[in-house]
């Protein structure tokens, strides 16, 4: 080990690492946001609801039925994504034709009732969720020590994150997509079913926060507001990054995450503004994002 | 001929649709005190204005600002310290909150307005985030406890706030002056621009209006009305908290607005009261009332668009 303008390598890599699984959570969840946007044109305020329902259910699963965590990875997104869909079919379609505002509002409103339902129950203290057997422990690197659990969510966000990114720009299914968020009309005229396709991309953005939420649930305690706060600033990486572009999202999330992991080994008392303070600079120099087509 | 009279009659009516329910409003609430609990009215009139201030962007600009507790929470903020630690006046103090608003609203402002529709809401919440964080870390604030036992003061050096009824009249006096002024703003040719650029951008460049410098004046006179509405409601509960600053706060007066309805003169002073007096009816329920709050943006997306008042307007056919 060693040290760096005086501060060791241990807690500099260490703040590096929580950093970057933030910044994997903040990809995963302004990825949904972006694919939901893309279909549905609406800004999905219940996401950070959502990434809460994932990390409930894997305790839920681990409480109730004695499912463990690898159960939880592959169940809770799917329950998750079942009630998004629902929550498509129920509320959200009758929306699309109306101003953009009144799906943000609508999604808020159901934001708040998940929250509030949980924390009624649930109170505002956080529940232990451990980490799986399989990943305890860690490793030495030399420079810094490697929990086993925070390597695995690093590589394994980045993967989800990577097949999304392919399966929307490289596959047929994706070019459907691409194509019905350009014209849905003309794609319905070639045979393909949009409106399911819309409900099935909710239901897919909201796996996706759900999915992170699991992850989340070790490393973070599961509580009812753990979404409320990250969704704010995941809007914040969304207004950097410009939700125009897949790949865009993803590398926005892992790099805003890195600097705020800096931040708070440098500046800890801007840690949680920075990615504010970075969003208004973005917008004086760069207003569409850094990513983004201007509108 | 009758009928003639009758239907002129009518119309003299529809007309001053306005004017009467203004008149009516204010007869309410002059004679409000003798029937409800003084501090309720007057926590519902700060909210009342609050909502008038955020509709004046929403309703009439067509801006969604979710960072409006920011103007709000750091207006009252701004004038408890004022009113405790520097000993103004409340008039001074009230006036030095407002001027920060209007200052944080012209910075929030020109950052937001370079973004358009969605975004807008989104830059707005994150901006009136990173003002929380800031309150949260700033000393003079104290973080958890807030600005405690702000005194109110003597009004114009002879008016004694500590007494509830003059306390009363000085919160009605600056809602009814500052409804008053949002109703000259609406109606003023400044307002009738500002429509045009909610119906139509483009087009409103295309006459030739810089359609950005009218959305900014907007946006700071929203910040500076919301700004008195806080800075008001400090004096009133003699509190200066985080509640006021944090999110769901930005929250809560899009939802009086949204109850009340978007774009009405009177919807969102309807929805405050609607919303101040259901959450003291439901004060024992704790966090359910997130739920309840939650259940009525639900409902009112869904199938009450319009809003209290926008949906009385079209039964009479008056405008309101």
């Amino acid at each position: 080990m060693f040290e760096l303008f005086g501060i060791s390598s241990q807690a500099l890599f260490g703040q590096l690492l929580i950093g970057l699984i933030n910044g994997s959570f903040y990809a995963l969840l302004s990825l949904g946001l972006a694919v939901i946007f893309g279909m549905l044109n609406i800004i999905n305020f219940t996401h950070g609801a959502q990434y809460m329902l994932g990390a409930f259910t894997a305790y839920f699963l681990l409480q109730y039925a004695g499912l463990g965590y690898w159960w939880a990875i592959v169940l809770a997104p799917i329950v998750v994504g079942i009630t998004g869909i629902i929550i498509e079919r129920l509320f959200l379609q009758w929306l699309y034709k109306l101003d953009h505002l009144y799906g943000l509002l609508l999604t808020f409103g159901l934001a708040l009732i998940f929250e509030g339902t949980f924390r009624n129950f649930f109170g505002s203290s956080g529940l232990p969720y451990s980490v799986p057997p399989a990943l305890q422990g860690g490793r030495n690197l030399g420079f810094m020590f490697l929990p086993n659990y925070r390597g695995w969510v690093v590589v394994f966000s980045l993967a989800v994150c990577l097949t999304t990114w392919f399966v929307i720009e490289r596959t047929k299914l994706g070019s459907y997509l691409r194509a019905a968020t350009e014209n849905p009309t003309l794609v319905r005229a070639f045979g393909i079913n949009v409106p399911r396709m819309i409900t099935l991309t909710y239901g897919f953005g909201v796996a996706l926060a759900a999915l992170a939420g699991v992850m989340a649930a070790p490393v973070y305690n599961v509580s009812p507001q753990m979404g409320a706060n990250l969704i704010i600033v995941v809007f914040a990486v969304v207004v950097i990054g410009g939700m125009g572009s897949i790949m865009g999202a993803i590398v926005t999330g892992f790099g805003l995450g890195l600097i705020e992991g800096l931040t708070k080994v440098f500046f800890p008392e801007a840690s949680n503004t920075v990615i504010f303070i970075i969003m208004a600079i973005v917008l004086l120099i760069r207003p569409a994002g850094l990513f983004g087509r201007s509108a | 001929m009758q009928r003639v009279a009758k239907a002129s009659g009518d119309l003299a009516l529809r007309r001053h649709s306005e004017a009467i329910a203004f008149l009516i409003m204010t007869c309410l609430l002059v004679v409000a005190p003798t029937f409800a609990y003084p501090v309720f009215l007057m926590k519902a009139l700060c909210f009342a204005l609050f909502a008038c201030a955020f509709n004046l962007l929403i309703g009439y600009v067509g801006l969604l600002s979710f960072g409006h507790a920011l103007f709000f929470g750091w207006a009252s903020y701004i004038a408890a310290h004022a009113a405790k630690v520097w000993g103004f006046p409340p008039e001074l103090a009230i006036l030095s909150g407002a001027a920060t608003a209007a200052g944080l609203g012209a910075i929030v402002g020109a950052l937001a307005i370079r973004r358009q529709g969605i975004y807008f809401a989104m830059i707005t919440l994150a901006l009136a985030q990173m003002m929380y964080f800031f309150a949260v870390q700033a000393p003079f604030t104290h973080g958890e406890d807030g600005i405690q036992a702000v005194p109110r003061g003597k009004l114009f050096g002879f008016i004694d706030l500590a007494d509830q009824s003059n306390m009363y009249i000085m919160v009605l006096v600056i809602f009814l002056g500052c409804f008053l002024l949002i109703y000259r703003i609406v109606n003023s040719p400044f307002g009738e621009v500002l429509k045009a650029i909610r119906e139509n951008e483009p087009r409103a460049i295309s006459l030739g209006y810089k359609s950005e410098r009218y959305k900014l004046v907007a946006f700071v006179l929203s910040a500076t009305f919301a700004g008195v509405a806080g800075a008001t409601k400090a004096l009133v509960f003699q509190l200066a908290s985080l509640t006021d600053v944090d999110w769901p706060m930005s929250g809560e007066v899009i939802l009086m607005t949204l109850v009340g309805g978007l774009g009405t003169l009177f919807g969102p002073v309807a929805g405050a009261f609607f919303m101040v007096a259901l959450e003291n009816y439901l004060t024992t329920i704790g966090q359910w009332v997130f739920v309840v709050q939650g259940v009525i943006f639900v409902v009112c997306v869904l199938l009450f668009r319009r809003g209290i008042i926008g949906e009385l307007a079209q039964i009479l056919r008056v405008k309101l």
